[in-house]
């Protein structure tokens, strides 16, 4: 350091300055420097001398000076841009602006401004602003070239980073670690490394952005940095996003493992994210879901044909060999059904919305996600987005035209008797006309266009499709002329009903004047002829005719081959045409010569005797030509059809050898290969592999453990079998939910799916994803601060769950009909735990040894539970507040357990139904159908904010009742109806339940709406008690006395009670009181107390219940809630139900 | 890295590095070699400096008018030759057409995507993979900002405002990555340059540089700046729908779409909550937002909910593809024929109103590239100018408003090639037109109000409707 900082000093000083520069500076004097192109550059140099005024100013056009000969090379260098010097040496700013603007404009222009290095770099530390921003472009600009000198402005830097204002460390920062100067590594490691922990989310942005800087420069700070980035991807802010994604595509893509635990996190933010950030975080999220989730196309393969299994195992994967495809199609029997990972759908239904994004790089984004991630049905969605970026400049057109039409491609199974078509083949076809091409686009966006239309061409559109290229075959654009001949050929080729039609086209435009024309449709026409030569013999005589006057090499050719090939269909022509063409032999194109050997060949092998002297004139001409290719094919053509002395072995085969028959090309699009790299890739448009072009990865055979996902997850409980749990989830589902339930199959209706897939995913995660994926609608702070809360309660939630289990029987047994819903959830949850004693069983036994007097009871009760629900008695253990030292360490055991029941968390919380099944239709009233209706508690899969109410029709009457569905619903203000699905026919004697959700809009207001058949229509309602308007929260104690504390007031009401003898024991009053409320139980110090949590489902405001029970029988009760209304009635329904 | 291409240079070139370079001297070099071109400025030996690792997105930005010099780069890592334009010269050589060149070329050690705009190519060095649509869409992004910020986006303003259009860049890019391109962020760190400030920073020696410290980058609402100050707060959304359209030579319609555009020009104190709602929202299926509108909102309500950023600004864009929806508002009679025998043709068009909703259509232009055997045509305009250009073969005519009592027409003769045979081709007709006080989609705003505020604004709506592509063929 000392010694650079003595060097301005020096720098300064005219005369030995510039030789002092050039030994530093490896630009002017590299390493073998080549003195002689130096000396070159000199002269231009000193040209520059001689004006300097002119040549500084950043107003003066671009010409650059005008070489003036005769100028002295004498000139004494050290004079240059002494005036830019000058002024950047004063004291006053406006002439430092001035020289600094100047050397900018240099610098834009390209020009050398490198020896103002030591001049410019004091002013690193200018107080003005602008300058310093100049200095600062400079700084970056020239630094790598002078690392010395560059190093002086380093501690400037360094003093910024510790700045009070963010903006001032984080755009010291960002200039820091612009100067690509190895020597500061160390320090730009530990200014990244302290930015990354600042307070301001812009300066960890920046932190973001320094990453990858750092590690071009040195990518030996790898791991380092690595550490960083992980720092940083746990940010919660979108802010930092995109850029820390960014730093992780480049520095350490291979780390997918750092994804895991943000990957929801990410998926949430992405819509908030700005667009370039989304793009990279979309493009990164493609690649982890493609290693992380099944391919949700197996399912479909499980149910179609074989053929369509095998091409869809190419699909994948075009490199993929026969044997792999084969070992794919054996697995796939054995493979369980698909059910799409609630994660993968968390993307799918995160980025959909993106395609609404003005930035047309985010819309291909999200279209290659989708592409190469969503299920065949709802691939379609993208095409719409698509179609609207054509609409764009010419270069964002060229770019979705490319990939439109990979995606369009139509695909045949070389294996399969029939073709197969794609999935992606019909999404464009609604928007045809939307490829149709205008005069004014540029050729090749005409040709993109045109590659799309051919495409999507069918039996169907094909008509139009040819309407259209008529009048393209008209177009001034020859390039696009021919291109529109080819397209042709292909319609013809790929649809067979019109292949006549086509070649009736071609033939008439052989009578264009445009050569070129006609040269292109001779050369489809005679692809096109190969498919079916014997009819068209007509047409084949008509080319020969054209050979006189289609000059085109390649035309001619192609008319050669073809009466060659098919000469047994003109022979009276075809030796006509060969004595033409050996006329004029000599003046031919190699590529027609070639032909006409191959013709004369063909001739003498079927009728020679006509031909065989013109082929052997053809031959010795070809004998002599310029060109070896031709000599030697004259060589060997005369070897094989002449009968030498010898009676070559090879000539008696000469006829199978020319005449055989030739199979007919396929004209196939050039865009058929190119889905095997990512769409939407620059390796995509140019059909090559990019530098840094990450492959995506294929669908992994078994999903890895998705659990790596869960953020609070402690890691010992990673060993649940998911695909156990799946199994055993659906017939829970499939009870209370119908189809809609997380079992969704791939192919359903992507709409129901989306939504429906909120809720599953919040189900079947684990306790911690059911607040994430609640945000849906939830303001992002609001988020923040539920998941937070969730985890600050988790553990009480567990002793919770714990109990909740223990309560499930009472319930039943306390006399309140049990629903379907709830009983068959309680028993599925039951029978979970059966199933993992594994974990159990070690568990339950340190629990033993910990906590003698207790824990005897509460096993033993389990294992009872288990076995039978209804003979249970509940043991009378304090299930509320047990020994503090047991509560931790039961909690901290039965972690594992409950969080593999996560899915099931829901209906544990809420076991008992709400107030019993009550009638919504008399069997007498309702001409047989009898409907009633219970609160089942379940959230709502739809919609969180609505309550899930089963409604149970049954038939009484002798003939089935049909089309049972909702009417038109007369609703209050705010109520809505998510219907049930249409019951198609209840057999007579048969009952059913479906599901409908009902948001109340927190008020006890009756639903009414009419009950529809095919025949009649009843008028019902529904009016829920107030206690079915809210869920279960769970709250530690000390954030139930929290948000008591908030709630008093207006918002407290207390009602004092005699609470009856039958029911002073503890579980009958919380029996009571959660029948009577959907709450959930808050664990408390007391045993006198009970407390309860709950939220109202619309508004999502806190209702808070407490009741203080004397052994006496005196008790009170407080109920404080935001909603005053809701809590008077809630008071009311409570003390009832309690002094009943 | 691009050794090769540093070393490419050929002793005694070293002098030809004269700011200007015709277009004969411009590929002195065979590219057959991979990376071997001779390098013209003597940037090129700085190519050797390269760091080993490339992980940049956009590396460099070289500004290339349509006589092929380049008159300003950027490098935002390294310094890229600018030899590595050769490629690009001999792609838009081998184009003919400026729209024509492909964009993007791979060479071997770079690829070069570019954007032609306002006569200016715009071309990016990169060098790894990397979605071209980010590449183009941010050079996209990189012209409207200098349109916004100088009005016009041209060489010579460019090359007269070089210092803001360089911290301008400097700001856009940070190592390759967009870092701010909300225009409102960047007028905020770099102010826009303006006659009147022009003057008085000559006078007081102060800059375009804010010296205030840009805030909005930390809001969260990043487009918007705060502390918006105005006396006269007002609101205007203009309603642009341009019809593309072919129509067939019969006059039905082949295709018609309506691409509609929502801009708007607000200028309101404070943080103003904005609701926007239409009377048939039902319209717009197909819609794409400017990233301040709440979407869940507008999924919910089919409302337009939002805060504004400040100043101009591109609200909403949308689509109405169904073709049914779509009025054609003029029609053209046309008869243009050539006859084989004869070295005359003829030439006749009528242009008339069609669904118009009682509107006047104006500014009505029409265009036509005949075919290349037209040597010249005599015609004469019911109303309007026209000219014909002998050499590109364009036809346009001027027609101005179209009386629906006296329709406009253009009729005359054509002078083809002697002896040459008739051409196959039929011109299309291109047409300009504009309707104003329409939105042909029927789009109609119900009301727009405001929140979070108290002052009262001035608000104001604009209708109108436009020609895009739209094509009559003959």
């Amino acid at each position: 350091m000392q010694r650079f900082l003595q060097l301005p000093g020096a720098a300064v000083r005219p005369g030995g300055r510039e030789a002092d520069q050039e030994a530093a500076s490896p630009v002017l004097a590299p390493e073998g420097g080549a003195p002689p192109w130096y000396q070159a550059l000199q002269p231009e140099e000193l040209r520059w001398l001689q004006a300097p005024e002119e040549d500084t100013t950043p107003e003066e056009s671009l010409e650059g000076p005008c070489p003036e000969p005769g100028q002295g090379q004498s000139q004494s260098q050290p004079l240059r841009h002494d005036d830019l010097k000058a002024m950047l040496d004063t004291n006053k700013d406006s002439l430092k602006l001035e020289a600094m603007k100047r050397i900018v404009a240099m610098i834009a222009r390209g020009k050398n401004a490198s020896d103002l290095f030591p001049a410019v770099v004091k002013n690193v530390a200018c107080k003005n602003i602008e300058v310093k921003k100049l200095v600062y472009v400079y700084l970056v600009r020239y630094a790598e070239e002078q690392q010395d000198l560059a190093l002086l402005s380093i501690s400037t830097f360094q003093r910024g980073l510790k700045d009070p204002n963010q903006l001032i460390r984080a755009s010291a920062l960002r200039v820091l670690s612009s100067i690509r100067v190895p020597i500061i590594v160390p320090i730009m490691m530990l200014a990244i490394k302290e930015a990354a922990s600042d307070m301001s989310p812009y300066v960890r942005k920046t932190a973001a952005h320094a990453i990858p800087k750092l590690y071009s420069l040195d990518s030996d700070q790898k791991d380092q940095l690595i550490e960083v980035i992980e720092k940083l991807l746990a940010d919660k802010t979108t802010l930092v996003a995109g850029s820390v994604v960014m730093a992780f595509e480049e520095v350490c893509p291979e780390r997918i493992d750092l994804i895991h635990k943000n990957y929801r996190k990410l998926c949430n933010l992405l819509i908030d994210v700005e667009e370039w950030g989304q793009v990279v975080i979309i493009s990164m999220l493609t690649r982890y879901a493609r290693t992380q989730f099944l391919s949700p196309t197996q399912n479909e393969s499980l149910l179609e044909e074989n053929s369509e299994k095998a091409f869809y195992g190419s699909e994948e994967d075009e490199a993929k060999g026969p044997g792999s495809e084969e070992a794919a199609s054996t697995a796939l029997p054995t493979r369980k059904p698909y059910v799409m990972d609630p994660d993968h759908r968390l993307l799918l239904r995160n980025t959909k919305p993106l395609l609404q994004s003005r930035s047309a790089a985010v819309v291909m984004a999200v279209a290659q996600l989708y592409f190469h991630l969503a299920p065949k049905a709802e691939v379609g969605v993208i095409a719409k987005a698509l179609v609207r970026l054509l609409r764009s400049h010419s270069e964002v057109q060229y770019v979705v035209l490319q990939n439109v039409a990979t995606m369009s491609i139509k695909r045949r199974v070389s294996t399969g008797p029939r073709p197969a078509l794609v999935v992606q083949q019909g999404m464009f076809e609604p928007y045809l006309k939307s490829f149709y091409i205008r005069s004014t686009d540029p050729t090749q966006i005409k040709i993109l266009k045109l590659e799309v239309l051919t495409n999507l061409a069918n039996e169907t559109n094909i008509p139009t499709v040819l309407r259209e290229f008529q009048t393209y075959i008209r177009s001034m654009d020859k390039d696009f002329v021919a291109a529109t001949i080819q397209a042709i050929g292909r319609c013809a080729t790929n649809i067979g009903r019109v292949r006549d039609t086509c070649l009736n086209g071609l033939v008439q435009l052989l009578s264009n004047r445009d050569e070129l024309v006609v040269a292109e449709s001779v050369v489809v026409i005679k692809k096109l002829l190969q498919m079916q030569p014997a009819q068209h013999g007509e047409i084949i005589k008509h080319l020969a005719k054209l050979t006189d006057n289609i000059q085109v090499p390649m035309a001619r050719a192609s008319i050669l081959w073809l009466i060659g090939e098919y000469c047994e269909h003109v022979p009276r022509i075809a030796p006509d045409v060969l004595r033409k063409m050996a006329k004029s032999f000599t003046a031919e194109e190699d590529i027609v010569k070639l032909q006409v050997i191959n013709l004369a060949a063909k001739l003498y092998l079927t009728n020679s005797k006509q031909t065989k002297l013109l082929t052997q004139y053809v031959l010795s001409l070809a004998k002599y030509d310029q060109n070896y290719d031709i000599r030697d094919r004259a060589r060997f053509t005369r070897q094989l059809i002449v009968p030498s002395e010898q009676g070559g072995a090879l000539s008696r085969h000469a006829k199978k050898l020319f005449l055989a028959p030739k199979p007919a090309p396929v004209l196939e699009s050039s865009f058929k290969d190119r889905d095997h790299f990512q769409l939407g890739s620059l390796s995509h448009l140019l059909n090559a592999k990019a530098t840094g072009y990450q492959e995506l990865p294929d669908w992994p055979e078994e999903a890895p453990d998705p659990s790596v996902r869960n953020v609070e997850v402690p890691e010992w409980t990673k060993c649940s079998n998911r695909e156990k749990r799946k199994e055993k989830e659906k017939p829970f589902y499939s009870d209370s939910e119908g189809e809609s339930g997380p079992t969704e199959s791939a192919d359903s209706d992507p709409e129901s799916e989306s939504e429906s897939e909120s809720k599953s995913s919040s189900e079947s995660g684990s306790g911690e994803s059911s607040s994430e994926s609640d945000n849906e609608d939830q303001e992002e702070d609001e988020e923040k601060g539920r998941s937070s809360e969730s985890e600050q309660s988790e553990e009480e939630g567990k002793k919770k769950k714990m109990k909740k289990r223990k309560k499930v029987p009472e319930g039943q047994e306390g006399g309140s009909s049990s629903d379907e819903g709830s009983d068959s959830s309680s028993s599925s949850s039951e029978s979970e735990m059966t199933s993992e004693t594994e974990e159990e069983q070690v568990e339950p036994a340190s629990w033993r040894k910990k906590t003698p007097p207790s824990s005897k009871s509460a096993p033993a009760a389990k294992e009872v539970s288990l076995l039978d629900l209804e003979d249970f008695t509940p043991p009378s253990v304090q299930p509320v507040s047990p020994p503090t030292v047991v509560s931790t360490s039961l909690a901290a055991d039965l972690e594992g357990l409950t969080l593999t029941d996560s899915p099931l968390v829901p209906s544990l919380l809420s076991p008992v139904s709400g107030a019993g099944r009550q009638e919504l239709l008399h069997r007498v009233a309702g001409e047989g159908l009898a409907v009633d209706y219970t609160f089942s508690r379940q959230p709502f899969s739809g919609d969180p904010h609505m309550v899930s109410v089963h409604i149970h029709f049954s038939n009484s009457s002798d003939t089935p009742i049909k089309g049972l569905h909702v009417g038109t619903p007369k609703l209050p203000p705010g109520i809505s109806i998510q219907e049930f699905p249409e019951i198609e026919s209840l057999a007579p004697g048969e009952s059913t339940t479906v599901v409908m959700g009902i948001n109340f809009c927190d008020s006890t207001q009756a639903a009414n709406f009419q009950l529809c058949t095919q025949t009649r229509q009843f008028y019902v309602s529904i009016q829920p008690p107030v206690g079915e308007l809210m869920a279960p929260v769970f709250l530690s104690e000390n954030e139930f006395k929290k948000e008591q504390a908030k709630l008093t007031g207006m918002n407290e009401i207390t009602e004092k009670l005699t609470l009856p003898d039958t029911c002073r024991s503890d579980h009958i009053v919380v029996q009571k009181v959660t029948a009577t409320a959907n709450l959930g139980r808050v664990p408390c110090g007391t045993s006198d107390e009970y407390r309860f949590a709950g939220r109202t489902l619309t508004s999502g405001s806190l209702v808070l219940l407490t009741l203080d029970a004397r052994p006496t029988g005196a008790a009170q009760l407080t109920v404080n809630s935001e909603k005053m209304v809701i809590g008077t009635m809630l008071v009311k329904d409570v003390v009832q139900a309690l002094t009943q | 890295m691009s050794r090769g291409e540093a070393r490419g240079r050929v002793p005694g070139w070293g002098g030809g590095h004269s700011g200007r370079r015709g277009r004969g001297r411009r590929r002195p070099c065979c590219h057959g070699d991979a990376g071997l071109s001779i390098c013209r400025g003597f940037q090129t030996e700085k190519d050797s400096l390269h760091s080993l690792t490339v992980s940049t997105m956009i590396h460099s930005l070289f500004l290339i008018n349509s006589s092929g010099d380049i008159f300003l780069e950027k490098h935002w890592k390294s310094v890229v030759s600018r030899s590595v334009c050769d490629y690009f010269f001999e792609a838009q050589e081998r184009a003919t057409e400026a729209e024509n060149v492909p964009p993007v070329i791979p060479t071997p050690h770079h690829y070069l995507l570019s954007v032609y705009r306002h006569k200016i190519f715009f071309v990016a060095v990169i060098q790894t993979e990397v979605p071209p649509l980010f590449v183009i869409e941010f050079l996209h992004r990189v012209v409207d900002t200098f349109q916004d910020y100088f009005g016009v986006c041209s060489e010579p303003v460019i090359k007269d405002n070089v210092v803001v259009v360089y911290e301008v860049l400097e700001e856009m890019l940070d190592n390759g990555f967009p870092l701010a391109t909300e225009s409102n962020i960047l007028k905020e760190l770099i102010k826009p340059p303006t006659i009147l400030r022009t003057v008085v920073n000559t006078i007081t020696g102060s800059t375009n540089v804010g010296d205030q410290l840009p805030t909005g980058q930390l809001s969260v609402v990043p487009w918007r700046r705060t502390g918006v100050k105005y006396t006269n707060n007002e609101a205007y959304f203009d309603v642009i729908e341009e019809i593309d359209a072919i129509i067939d030579k019969s006059g039905s319609t082949i295709t018609a779409e309506i691409q509609g555009v929502i801009d708007a020009c607000v200028k309101l104190t404070g943080m103003p909550d904005l609701t926007l709602s239409f009377m048939n929202p039902r319209l717009l299926d197909d819609v794409s937002f400017h990233p301040c509108v709440r979407f869940k909102r507008w999924e919910s309500e089919r409302i337009l909910s939002f805060i504004p950023p400040d100043g101009n600004f591109r609200l909403l864009s949308y689509h109405v593809s169904a073709q049914n929806l779509v009025a054609i508002p003029v029609y053209v009679k046309h008869n243009i024929s050539f006859r084989d025998s004869s070295s005359l043709g003829r030439f006749e068009i009528t242009v008339g109103p069609k669904q118009t909703m009682g509107k006047t259509i104006e500014g009505v232009t029409v265009t036509s590239q005949l075919p290349r055997g037209v040597l010249n045509m005599s015609l004469v305009p019911s109303q309007g100018a026209h000219t014909f250009d002998p050499v590109t073969k364009m036809l346009s005519w001027d027609v101005g408003k179209i009386n629906p009592q006296k329709l406009p027409s253009l009729k005359g003769t054509m002078s083809l090639q002697a002896g040459a045979s008739k051409p196959d081709e039929n011109p299309t007709i291109n047409l300009q037109f504009k309707i104003q006080q329409l939105a042909i989609s029927g789009l109609k705003v119900n009301r727009l109000d405001m929140y979070g505020e108290k002052y009262k604004p001035f608000k104001g709506i604009k209708y109108m409707t436009k020609a895009g592509k739209f094509q009559v063929r003959t």
